[in-house]
């Protein structure tokens, strides 16, 4: 039994082996905790596979659908092509520089705004007024504002990222204690010293919240402009494989956007731990 | 052990001294402070007492420039004081360290601040963590640490960067007998090498009797009663009669 599970494609634990990891992995818990997120995964595909393959139509109706194994030749096809992983680079540098530009600029809105009265009153109203519009809802701004597709993209992009990360820095700055703040300026820390020191690494577990959140919708963003109006990138073939009848090619796009998105927000997730470490653990808390 | 008294005997510095005039705080119509006089003589050490609520606290942060009176003035070696300064180092009865720093890295902080180069920090560091019993404990964090040892880390934070005055604001409030008792005596040997000024808040009047050269009772938002302790400062001096006369003149200020 154990055999033929760990044998399972676990991608659920393969997103991150790391030394924590391994040193888990020598715990039986953690190994059926591995093999319940395997399972998981195996159960969401063979209940697929079942309802397809039968051609199951009650009101919902699954005979269209191409089934998961169809999905997965297809898949294993287009891992094969240069086309497959081109596309993959390009929706990966979309988002590298879209949330990379959103996770700076919103953390230095939020410190910002959170810190001074005159940057609350200046950027607040506009930010306030913005943050509401739907990042995808920019894509006709993004074209006339950018001379090529792609520059759009990554502003697209970017505003998704923004306003999660601004707003939670700005909730976190807020709630630093102010008795770290006073401690540092009685060391004779000045403005400078106690953002350093203080705000930033303080609000640090507010931020990977947002952080969080910011990576998440960026994906949602980038693959619904790269459909609307991009040129290659996973959201551009996917929607391109629905225009040519290709079924299971666009559930290729879908398992990919999937995959990637959960592999960055891990990413993000990981790092955050790893600079949050001094935050007081809960025994037992689900990590 | 021996080094660190070195040191610290080298590193002592002459203490400020601390005057309040007339010093007002506090909101429009309700104020904490209220026309306070005060004068604290340098290297002395002032135990403030007082009901909860009666401007300990304040008087506290504002020595320490946190805080601008409303009016009045406050000097330091009869100069204006204009915000906080490492010549003034705080203490907080808790939660002071900086969580994502180890027990190293919060004490040396002072000294990084002053741009001590990171060579010079490692030696003071290390023998103000040794004088307060924290050695072998540099790398932890302060979430590691039991409650009295993270005071031991905010006194040596306090004391590395050779203050002229320490001000403390019940620091010992949130700790256990025993470990309170252990603090007074860490902070009564330390006290022995540094000529600092100390301005230590407390509600204990015990607590006051024993670390003070002089008790202030705070009351009505003024110095409402000074006492000099008698000396010499000894546990035994607890049963002194003397001290007990003034245990009861301080309870009865307070009341």
């Amino acid at each position: 039994m154990t055999a033929a599970l760990r044998q399972a494609p676990a991608p659920a634990g393969a997103a991150g082996p790391g030394r924590r990891d391994r040193a888990a992995a020598r715990r039986p818990a953690a190994w059926r905790r591995r093999t319940l997120r395997a399972l998981s995964l195996l159960a969401f595909a063979g209940l697929w596979q079942l309802l397809t393959a039968a051609k199951v139509q009650f009101w919902v109706r699954f005979d269209h659908l191409p089934t998961a194994v169809q999905v997965w030749q297809a898949f294993g096809r287009q891992l094969a092509t240069d086309q497959y992983w081109q596309d993959l680079a390009d929706s990966l540098r979309r988002i590298g520089s879209g949330f990379l530009l959103a996770a700076v600029l919103g953390v230095a809105a939020g410190v910002a705004t959170a810190r001074s009265r005159w940057a609350s009153d200046l950027l607040g109203p506009v930010l306030e007024v913005i943050r509401p519009v739907p990042a995808i809802a920019l894509v006709p701004v993004a074209i006339m504002l950018f001379p090529d597709n792609e520059q759009g993209i990554v502003f697209i992009t970017f505003a998704a990222a923004f306003f999660p990360v601004t707003v939670s820095t700005r909730h976190a700055v807020r709630a630093v204690p102010p008795l770290w703040e006073e401690a540092v300026r009685t060391m004779g820390g000045g403005r400078w010293r106690v953002l350093w020191s203080v705000v930033l690494p303080g609000a640090l577990p507010g931020v990977v919240g947002g952080l969080s959140v910011g990576i998440g919708v960026s994906w949602i963003c980038v693959i619904s402009a790269e459909m609307v109006s991009g040129q290659f990138g996973v959201g551009y073939r996917t929607w391109q494989s629905y225009t040519v009848l290709d079924y299971p090619g666009v559930f290729v796009g879908m398992a990919t956007i999937g995959l990637l998105g959960w592999l960055t927000s891990g990413a993000v997730e990981l790092l955050g731990r790893r600079v949050t470490r001094w935050l007081p653990t809960r025994p037992g808390s689900a990590r | 052990m021996s080094t660190a008294t070195a040191t610290a005997a080298a590193t002592a510095t002459t203490g400020l001294r601390l005057t309040a005039r007339g010093l007002a705080l506090g909101h429009a119509g309700h104020p904490v402070l209220d026309g306070l006089d005060l004068d604290v003589a340098p290297g002395e050490v002032l135990t403030v007492v007082g009901a909860s609520g009666c401007g300990k606290s304040t008087l506290l942060r504002a020595l320490a420039g946190l805080l601008a009176p409303t009016a009045g003035e406050l000097l330091a070696d009869g100069e204006p004081l204009a915000g906080p300064h490492a010549d003034r180092a705080l203490v907080f009865q808790e939660d002071g360290l900086l969580p994502w720093r180890s027990v190293r890295r919060n004490v040396e902080l002072p000294l990084a601040i002053r741009r001590v180069p990171r060579a010079e920090r490692a030696r003071p560091v290390a023998e103000w963590l040794a004088l307060v019993g924290l050695d072998g404990h540099q790398d932890r964090l302060p979430r590691q640490l039991s409650g009295g040892q993270r005071q031991r880390v905010q006194l040596a934070r306090a004391l590395v960067g050779s203050p002229r005055a320490v001000l403390m604001d019940e620091p010992f409030g949130a700790l256990d007998a025993q470990n309170r008792a252990a603090m007074q005596q860490l902070l009564l040997t330390v006290r022995e090498r540094l000529r600092c000024t100390v301005v230590f808040v407390t509600h204990d009047v015990d607590e006051a009797l024993l670390l003070g050269d002089r008790v202030a009772v705070l009351g009505g938002g003024k110095v409402a009663a000074l006492h000099d302790v008698p000396r010499p400062r000894e546990a035994a001096a607890r049963t002194d009669p003397a001290v007990l006369r003034l245990r009861e003149a301080v309870l009865a200020g307070l009341s």
